[in-house]
């Protein structure tokens, strides 16, 4: 799909001839993401359109207490230092960003008055500046009142190095300053067509100036308010016990009339995920169970108590199979997989493709993940919401046979094809994790039928996704053939999501092996895509560069995708959620109430 | 005795040193990186994560950051969780009276079980009595916690439902109702590790009550025409009781350490799950904080189970 055929997509929702969520659902499937699809459409004068959540409570509390339990366990509140899921979920109980991300892309204001556009003259023509405006009448939970020095703090304090937050790249690219008290200004150094980055969302959590302002930089550490979180979110701060407990009470005066329904949270921690979907949906001990990585079939069991059910929420997470482009048996420089050399077979089209359809997708969705994983030809895609008709796959021992005989390998005496005394023997690996291991068998008993020889391997997650330099088992180093895990789009534009390709962030000894290229792929046009994306203003242009770069990943079979994954979470009967696959999970709280 | 104790304790500093060493050199070398997350986040530049191992000092010699903790240590500060960016003393404090309140509960269980059934069994060796507990013993402790954990979970709160399975340390109901939530929340747990421990003991004390019986000093003592009870409670059990002690004061500090499975599956926030959170996070300076306070534990425990020897066998002598 290239610009003009885009430009006359959008048309056709201007005119009505095409509903906003069928325009989304088809950008997703060419690989893009639901955020940037939404920007689409704004910038071409469509405006944003909140996903309809029917909040039903007439006044504010009165709900009781709400119980949720993440298996894995918060260990600190503040926001900038939540690396993990957890601690941003248990952030986001008290603080809040100028807008979140709804489940269908779109911004919706919190904390700021509306959303900037260029109609309404928040964003500038030149894709350098963007002004928000800040909602008035926002008091921190301690009575002081929320400005615009609050956000300029924000930024000031994460943008520091000395800090050490975990979102500094977010803040070191905009230059924030105060226009007016509920005003300000993000300034970019060059033109940036994803400016919902910083204040946004997961990262975007301000934090109340006067309570960290003496603990900005290298004593960041000590600031009481790590610990004992002051927000202006919907709950209030009541008792923390790193690992075990978060509990908050109402916020009597939140800025959102007749919210939050509920009188007190309770987030407890710890466990394993097969137990907290049990005390969800089976005794009912719990309102609301997060990241149910489950065998499906136990949690369809769990789902007959009849006490509650399974939410997905669909984000952007791929499990797929990478394929090294290098030789990770040879040592060179001290090191394999180094980019001097290249893969003896792997890198052959043919075998590519034979793995291809050795994949069995269709089993692995069906068998294994169910409805928490969705078989996917697609890298970047959200294929619940749109079948893609453009890609597809298939499964097919004899075509993998038969692509192999074309290229020349031949079954050696032990069934092992080989071509110039190259054997097609690779390794496989992945973390240790009972879905993974599954899929590693019926992949390679495929790859059995067809004469490619398979070698299993599981390494413990808490090594394989290590950074440790030391330890030649890690990800990044990519010491096998193969190997498989789940990508995650930690942001809602798939720029930086797609620099996983390019050339310069191939993951190598002299970068300690933390660049973002782990399959070591090189591609010229790719790259120069890659830049042109990046200072791309139009987003429409920008979105076909995106799906342009999409379908060299997929043509060239630089990864296998296997299944997407959704997010799995289970809530009791009666408990209404808003969800994003997009955001924190629990970034819509304030909209969180029970049906009587 | 006080010179005894004086010797004892002065050989206790270079064995903990020992330990101390041995613990923070494999923990040092052992694969893992407490910034994994950060560096593994494709958003995160790797400055961030440099200057956080900077910052705690990660990237020195080993010997160095060894030399720091200890110095750190004797100081009374027990450093600094990287996950939590909080002091490890307070975690651990956080954790303590979940602690002892359920390994303490089930430990005394397990006594309250061994000792009486053990005793009873060994005066009547082979009776319908014995071989009845023999047999339970077995099983108790043959099966794991993790398999009695979820077959209890199973009848109680899945099907019974009497029970909840996730242990709460905020429950807010005041008086009899918070009381009783309380304690039924601690039944399940007690239950699964008292059994598994108690299951133990029991065949230790009867076979230490066995060995004692039939001792010439036994007999003197029934032909003497004492009351039964007397020749049980002052003349066998006293005896008998010593290798006990030995194995009970040395399981002692694990009412510290807590029990890392039980504690996962029942959700019961004690040291033993922060030490698997900790270990899973590489976030060695609460890993170091809970093993060393855990051996200081045991050579203490070691200690007191020399000084009862003593009081129970004045034969014993201190020199």
């Amino acid at each position: 799909m290239n610009e003009q055929q885009l430009r006359n997509l959008i048309e056709d929702v201007r005119a009505g001839k095409r509903t906003r969520r069928e325009f989304i659902n088809r950008m997703v499937a060419l690989g893009l993401t639901a955020p940037l699809a939404s920007a689409m459409l704004l910038q071409s004068g469509v405006a944003m359109a909140a996903s309809p959540y029917e909040y039903k409570p007439t006044r504010r509390g009165g709900g009781g207490p709400v119980r949720v339990l993440w298996w894995e366990a918060p260990t600190l509140l503040n926001p900038h230092f939540a690396v993990g899921t957890k601690d941003q979920d248990a952030s986001r109980i008290f603080y809040e960003p100028l807008a979140n991300w709804d489940a269908d892309g779109n911004l919706v204001p919190v904390l700021a008055a509306e959303i900037p556009t260029i109609n309404n003259g928040g964003l500038s023509e030149d894709g350098k500046s963007v002004t928000w405006k800040l909602k008035k009448g926002v008091t921190w939970h301690d009575g002081k009142p929320f400005t615009a020095d609050d956000c300029v703090f924000t930024w000031e304090y994460a943008s520091d190095p000395a800090t050490a937050t975990y979102d500094i790249a977010t803040y070191q690219e905009v230059k924030v300053s105060k226009l007016d008290d509920y005003t300000i200004k993000l300034a970019f150094a060059k033109p940036t067509p994803y400016w919902a980055d910083a204040f946004v969302g997961v990262r975007g959590m301000i934090i109340p100036q006067h309570l960290f302002a003496q603990y900005k930089g290298g004593n960041s550490r000590q600031a009481p308010a790590n610990l004992a979180p002051v927000g202006t979110g919907p709950y209030m701060y009541v008792q923390f016990r790193p690992g075990d407990l978060v509990r908050a009470r109402i916020n009597p005066n939140y800025h959102e009339e007749n919210h939050p329904y509920f009188d007190s949270i309770e987030m407890k921690g710890g466990g394993d995920a097969v137990s907290a979907a049990r005390a969800v949906m089976q005794t009912a001990e719990y309102d609301y169970a997060w990241n149910l990585q489950v065998e499906n079939r136990i949690l369809q069991l769990l789902q007959k108590a009849g006490k509650g059910q399974l939410k997905f929420l669909y984000g952007g997470d791929i499990e797929h199979i990478q394929l090294n482009n290098t030789d990770p048996w040879k040592t060179v420089d001290g090191q394999r997989s180094s980019i001097k050399t290249t893969h003896p077979f792997l890198t052959d089209p043919a075998v590519r493709q034979a793995l291809n359809v050795l994949v069995n997708r269709q089993a692995i969705h069906q068998y294994i993940y169910g409805p928490a994983g969705l078989a996917t030809a697609n890298f970047v895609n959200n294929p619940q919401r749109y079948i893609s008709k453009d890609t597809s796959f298939e499964f097919n021992i004899a075509a993998a046979i038969k692509l192999l005989e074309g290229a020349g390998w031949k079954p050696g005496p032990d069934g092992v094809r080989e071509k110039n005394g190259v054997k097609l023997h690779m390794t496989y690996a992945t973390s240790v994790n009972a879905p993974r291991q599954q899929t590693q068998e019926i992949v390679k008993q495929a790859c059995q039928k067809a004469g490619i020889s398979v070698d299993l391997k599981a390494i413990l997650a808490s090594v394989f996704f290590s950074s440790d330099v030391a330890n030649p088992d890690t990800y990044t180093k990519f010491y096998n053939d193969t190997q498989m895990y789940t990508t995650t789009m930690t942001q809602p534009d798939p720029q930086l999501f797609l620099a996983q390709f390019v050339s310069w962030e191939i993951a190598q000894k002299e970068n300690k092996w933390a660049g973002l290229n782990i399959t070591r792929w090189r591609n010229a046009e790719y790259d120069a895509l890659y830049k042109a994306a990046e200072s791309e203003l139009d987003t429409v242009k920008r979105a076909a560069l995106f799906i342009r770069m999409n379908d060299l990943v997929i043509k060239n079979i630089v990864v296998i995708p296997v299944v997407y994954r959704p997010d799995v979470a289970a809530a009791i009967n009666g408990l209404k959620t808003r969800l994003s696959g997009w955001d924190s999970q629990l970034a819509y709280l304030k909209d969180w109430y029970r049906e009587t | 005795m006080t010179r005894y104790l004086i010797r004892r304790l002065l050989i206790a500093v270079p064995s903990l040193l020992g330990i101390s060493l041995v613990l923070y050199v494999i923990l040092a070398l052992a694969p893992g990186d407490p910034f994994s997350a950060l560096a593994s986040n494709p958003s995160i530049p790797p400055a961030v994560a440099e200057a956080l191992r900077r910052k705690f000092g990660l990237d020195d010699p080993i010997m160095l950051r060894y030399w720091h903790w200890l110095i750190a240590m004797l100081h009374g500060d027990w450093g600094y969780s990287f996950d939590s960016r909080v002091d490890v003393d307070v975690l651990i404090m956080q954790r303590l009276p979940t602690t002892l309140y359920i390994i303490g509960s089930s430990q005394l269980l397990a006594l309250l079980v061994a000792l009486p059934v053990g005793i009873y069994a060994a005066l009547r060796p082979y009776s319908l009595f014995d071989q009845v507990a023999s047999t339970f013993a077995f099983i108790g402790f043959s099966l794991p916690t993790f398999f009695t954990g979820l077959v209890l979970i199973l009848i109680f709160s899945i099907r019974l439902q009497w029970l909840p399975f996730v242990y709460r340390t905020d429950i807010t109901a005041t008086g009899w109702a918070g009381v009783w939530a309380h304690i039924a929340q601690a039944i399940m747990p007690v239950l699964v590790l008292g059994l598994f421990q108690g299951g133990s003991w029991t065949r230790f004390v009867r076979a230490s009550v066995l060995d004692v019986v039939h001792l010439d000093y036994v007999t003197t003592a029934r032909s003497k025409g004492l009351a039964e009870r007397t020749v049980v409670g002052r003349h066998i059990v006293r005896t008998a009781l010593i290798p006990v002690v030995t194995v009970v004061a040395l399981q002692l500090p694990f009412v510290f350490g807590g029990a890392i499975v039980t504690e996962q599956i029942f959700r019961v926030p004690g040291i033993g799950s922060l030490l698997i959170s900790a270990i899973l996070a590489n976030d060695t300076p609460v890993i170091m904080a809970i093993t060393f306070v855990f051996a200081c534990l045991v050579i203490l425990f070691n200690l007191i189970a020399d000084i009862l020897y003593g009081w129970l066998d004045p034969r014993i002598s201190y020199r």
